[in-house]
């Protein structure tokens, strides 16, 4: 299958990610050979076959419902590029 | 013999009998680190002060007979991808270069509670993602083995650091081969252990359901005496198996008994370099020389394994790393001049008097997205961040995502299906020995087919071993791959040690 | 109006399950905590942190589907959903998808003032998710910056879909209101609206009467063998309140109305809209969406496993529910003789409360006694200490007592809330109280004596009455209770008007 250049642009807005005009046209050709390798997947017969999503399928793992120690404050914005004593700071997402 | 050429085993020895000070001893390997690094790039950061300290501790551990742990004072590199307190943890990515993690991975903890000594951070793919270590943002690895040549990836660094004696063990992440294949292009041995047999709790995602850490070392028995350190449950990882750890380090040194050693008809088809496949014969020859019977097997969906993987793998990769947004962590765009862009953009915009434009323009919270992530992530990250992207969306998931989990439990079927009739698989681990420098740059899916005999342990969740069988013509080291079923660890190791110590492979070393 | 068109509406109620702990890390769900002083690694989503779910949390999702009457699947397992937002850390949200804990349940709902006839809600699904955090958009000085507040995120929420079942804003809150008895009496969930701890968005759209001028449409299956046609379907947020939940619905349904016979837009030729509820104004205002939003990449998250439950599991859970809300108002009705809306009071107040009633009510032999005293003087009592019914100290048997005698004259009426406060204050039966406060009951005797004794004090009284105005009996009440204050007035005033009447 092909890739065609708009869906390249969606999946890199889905991606959040901002790709120039040379990044677009590398990754749409890289794209479309990979896609295209990928795709003798289809040659498979997986009739009846259940999708496998894990390594090694266990079940029913939990833990009890105890509170512990959160971050103190400072130590959970610690690392955050912009933020207040309160808070991490973002541009407004009023309207997003 | 040198230190550096001394098996971790030798150097517990000498350590527990007094002939020598974990002080001493890291002290020599930091020396050579110094003197010999900058031409290999194994370490993107060394913590001598500390590593100095924590070495002093198990010395004074020692002198005042206090328990010491089963590493006690060795010297540990680490793969820069596991979560270690107040220290950075970069993943050889911008994104995350100032990030210092208020946690420790469980297997740090581990390590420390072992009174390993941890020495320094080790290089890597970005994010593990690639099978060289070039797309490290911050430096090249090289080869011990040959400077101009790749050590092999995403645990290049580890690898490269072991083979070129700047530690005797180190610790790397696997999720399509990345601690086996350096290993094999390294000459060391390297081990992924069953998946949910070492905690991920505090190991950066790369693909969830592929992940697992394990260990390098110059022999068998030092990757069996670092997994028994680092291996075992952890209610932090709900992915992590409640079995018992068995006594690696006791099991290494039994012989297996009529064992049964697997070849897979698939492994030698083309593309398989005529070295790589001499060695890989020979070896199989001194396994039946040692008593086990050679069986032919077929693993039918082999050759879907890469596509498989290059779905499932991107796809998880693609979500883990969604975080990664400049809010609570990482890399942030310069914001003034991304609101300066968006004036500018409205502005234009607004003159021409395009509405269209103007709708679909993005505000200022996706641009700060778009902008720091398109600054913090390197390209083959963002290639594979688009590809899972791409396999997740609607109407491609049922295609290529829910397709490849479905081939995934044919592959696992096959392993299943052989261990019916075999104890191990003994196979090639790379199609060829390592590659140079820049050789595949620009061809990702040539990079990406070198991972065939990888992939499928991840996919299938089985433990797998990578040791050296050999040299290229050109000297280059050439890997031994085994495969065990679920849990098999300890199979995995005796049979490991028996050719080991049939063999002379791990007794030589690079010349730096 | 309401017969040119049909009001079809389907909620999605957002309940916040009862634990102490996040869904998947051990940070603390309390409400009204300074922001981001409840966080941690993993609930901030940091690089390589995990999670394990809250078996509480899962046990408490089980217990309120089984209440609902869902099928239980054998076989569960998580999705992340997945958009950018900076209240959703990891950027994805982990919920379900494809294979949701339950589904196919339902709830009966009734109006006590039978505005419509008793019908059947059926729940679509219902699974469990995390909550996303809080953009505080108002509170940063300046700038346009938004402040982002993790402490919520990672809380367990049940989503718990309706079909389209509803057919009318007054139907809808009565659902509401059903869900949130049932949520609050089984003990899964506050519900309290005020701290998010219950959100509800609604869709609504019309199925108006097809006219000549609009023929099904060929080929589109919605239209064919139908009378009808639909409207498009616009989803409602932001409302706060039931109440406001009507008025939105309400305000909504006039609205498409409108729409309806400007534009003939039918369903499926507009995509759903989203509209919020400005409870201040009273209208609803569109919002704005981005077509790449909803394409949210669900896929199996690999970090946790799935869960598999038995029926024998689901039984048990059935088992430990007993009676339900709606069974129970039932029984209080037609085998107690409450009123709805005492039943509801009590039901209201969770399990602990009805098993005290029921008790009170079986040992007094009065029911409607003991749904006053357990509604008005019981439950003041428990808010005013702020005490459950455990440690309040008044045994149901005491409470009983209390009515029983009080009903045999044994204690005064008058005096019975005294009795009762002194009950609890100082944990003794009522004959304890009774000889705390010195009061003893007052026999016949006693009264007459007391009350000839007046008369011969007050011939006016006599004259007064003899004349007609029998309130002047009034007065000696007053001077008899300051003699003694446990007596009967009423039963006192009887024994004047009588000996007057006999002294003729």
């Amino acid at each position: 299958m092909s890739l065609s250049r708009v869906e390249v642009e969606k999946v890199a807005l889905l991606s959040r990610l901002r790709l120039s005009d040379a990044e677009l046209d590398t990754i749409t050709a890289d794209l479309a050979k990979i896609v295209g390798y990928v795709d003798q997947l289809a040659e498979v017969s997986t009739e009846g076959v259940e999708p496998m999503a894990h390594a090694i399928e266990i079940t029913n793992v939990f833990r009890d419902d105890s509170s512990s120690e959160s971050l103190p404050r400072e130590e959970a914005l610690a690392n955050a590029p912009h933020h207040d004593t309160r808070g991490y700071l973002v541009p407004a997402v009023l309207g997003e | 013999m040198p230190f550096f050429e001394q098996s971790a085993a030798e150097h517990l020895r000498n350590l527990e009998t007094g002939e020598v000070s974990s002080v001493d001893l890291t002290r020599s390997y930091l020396d050579r680190i110094a003197a010999l690094d900058a031409r290999v790039g194994a370490f993107l950061r060394v913590d001598s002060e500390g590593a100095l300290r924590q070495a002093a501790e198990v010395d004074a551990k020692r002198a005042q007979r206090r328990p010491v742990g089963p590493l006690g004072g060795l010297p540990v590199a680490v793969k820069d991808i596991l979560c270690e307190r107040g220290q950075p943890t970069t993943c050889a990515s911008r994104i995350l270069e100032n990030f210092r993690p208020p946690y420790d991975a469980t297997v740090i903890s581990r390590l420390r509670a072992a009174d390993a000594v941890l020495i320094g951070r080790t290089n890597l793919d970005e994010f593990a993602m690639g099978g060289s270590t070039e797309s490290s943002a911050f430096q090249v690895t090289r080869n011990p083995w040959d400077l101009e040549r790749t050590p092999g990836g995403s645990s290049g660094g580890s690898a490269a650091a072991v083979a070129a004696g700047f530690a005797p063990l180190a610790i790397g992440t696997d999720t399509g081969g990345s601690i086996r294949q350096p290993a094999g292009l390294c000459g060391v041995v390297g081990m992924k252990p069953t998946y949910g047999r070492v905690s991920r709790y505090g190991v950066v995602a790369y693909a969830s359901s592929l992940d697992q850490v394990g260990p390098f070392g110059q022999s068998v028995e030092d990757v069996a005496m670092l997994l028994e350190a680092i291996a075992g449950h952890d209610p932090r990882d709900a992915t992590s198996l409640n079995e018992p750890v068995p006594a690696y380090t006791k099991e290494v040194g039994l012989p297996l008994a009529n064992l049964r050693v697997g070849w897979v008809r698939e492994h030698f088809g083309q593309g398989l370099d005529a070295d790589v496949e001499a060695a890989v014969r020979a070896a199989l020859g001194v396994y039946e020389s040692l008593g086990a019977t050679l069986h032919e097997i077929s693993l039918p969906h082999a050759k879907y394994a890469v596509a498989t993987y290059y779905v499932i793998a991107p796809s998880e990769a693609s979500s883990n790393l969604a975080r990664y947004d400049g809010v609570h962590f990482g890399h942030r765009t310069n914001e003034k001049e991304m609101l300066a862009e968006l004036a500018a953009d409205r502005k234009q915009l607004e003159t021409a008097c395009d509405r269209q434009g103007l709708d679909r323009l993005d505000s200022a919270l996706v641009r700060m997205y778009r902008r720091s992530r398109s600054e913090g992530f390197g390209p083959e990250v963002k290639r594979r961040i688009m590809l899972g992207t791409y396999a997740l969306s609607a109407g491609y998931y049922d295609a290529y995502y829910l397709k490849a989990l479905k081939v995934r439990r044919l592959i696992r079927q096959d392993f299943d299906r052989a261990f019916g009739q075999v104890d191990l698989i003994a196979g090639p681990i790379t199609p060829a020995p390592a590659i140079k420098i820049g050789e595949l740059a620009g061809d990702p899916l040539a990079m990406y087919l070198l991972d065939i005999y990888t992939v499928s342990a991840n996919l299938a969740g089985l433990p797998g071993l990578c040791l050296p069988c050999g040299r290229s013509a050109a000297g280059l080291p050439i890997g031994l791959q085994l495969l065990a079923p679920p849990l098999a660890e300890a199979r995995l190791l005796r049979g490991a040690r028996m050719y080991e110590q049939a063999t002379t492979w791990n007794t030589t070393h690079p010349e730096l | 109006m309401s017969e040119t068109y049909t009001t079809i509406i389907g909620l999605e109620v957002h309940v916040q399950l009862a634990t102490d702990s996040k869904l998947f890390c051990g940070c603390s769900t309390r409400f009204g905590a300074e922001p981001n002083t409840q966080t941690c690694p993993v609930c901030i989503g940091m690089p390589g942190t995990l999670p394990v779910m809250n078996r509480r949390a899962f046990e408490l999702a089980l217990r309120t589907a089984v209440a609902l009457d869902c099928e239980i699947p054998a076989f569960t397992k998580w999705d992340r959903k997945q958009y950018y937002y900076p209240d959703l850390p990891k950027n994805y949200q982990i919920s379900q998808y494809d294979l949701p804990m339950s589904q196919h349940g339902h709830l009966d709902i009734r109006d006590p003032k039978g505005a419509f006839a008793t019908k059947r809600v059926r729940i679509l699904r219902a699974h469990l998710e995390e909550d996303a955090g809080k953009s505080l958009h108002d509170e940063v000085a300046g700038k346009g910056d938004s402040l982002i507040d993790l402490n919520r995120t990672g809380t367990p929420l049940l989503e718990i879909v309706t079909e389209p079942d509803l057919r009318s804003p007054l139907e809808a809150k009565t659902f509401l209101s059903e869900l949130k008895l049932l949520l609050t009496y089984i003990g899964v969930s506050d519900c309290n609206m005020q701290e998010g701890s219950l959100r509800v968005d609604a869709n609504i759209n019309l199925h108006i009467p097809a006219s000549s001028t609009d023929p099904p449409r060929p080929g589109c299956p919605s239209d064919q063998g139908k009378h009808t046609i639909a409207t498009p379907i616009v989803e409602i947020k932001n409302m706060n309140s039931f109440r406001a939940v009507e008025r939105a619905l309400e305000y909504e349904a006039g609205r498409l109305w409108h729409e309806w016979q400007e534009t003939h837009r039918k369903l499926g030729e507009v995509p759903k809209l989203t509209r919020g509820w400005d409870d201040v104004a009273g209208v609803t205002r569109g919002q704005r969406s981005k077509e790449e939003s909803s394409d949210y990449r669900y896929f199996p998250d690999p970090d946790l496993a799935p869960v598999t439950v038995s029926p024998a599991e689901v039984e048990l859970v059935r088992g430990s529910l007993g009676e339900l809300p709606a069974a129970l108002r039932a029984r209080l009705q037609d085998g107690f003789a409450l009123s709805s809306y005492d039943a509801d009071v009590l039901i209201n107040q969770g399990q602990a409360v009805v098993v005290y009633f029921l008790e009170v009510a079986e040992s007094a032999g009065d029911a409607k006694a003991a749904a006053n005293w357990v509604t008005q003087d019981v439950l003041r009592v428990l808010k005013e200490t702020n005490t459950t019914l455990d440690s309040l100290g008044l045994p149901a048997a005491r409470l009983a007592e209390l009515i029983r005698q009080i009903k045999l004259g044994d204690v005064p009426g008058p005096r019975a809330r005294e009795v009762f406060q002194a009950m609890i204050e100082r944990r003794v039966d009522v004959a304890a109280a009774l000889e705390s406060l010195g009061i003893a009951a007052v026999d016949e005797s006693e009264l007459i004596a007391l009350a000839s004794k007046l008369l011969a004090a007050n011939p006016k009284t006599i004259s007064d009455v003899r004349a007609g105005k029998a309130q002047a009996v009034g007065a000696l009440i007053g001077q008899a209770k300051k003699q003694n204050p446990n007596i009967d007035p009423t039963r006192f005033r009887e024994i004047c008007l009588q000996l007057i009447e006999t002294a003729l």
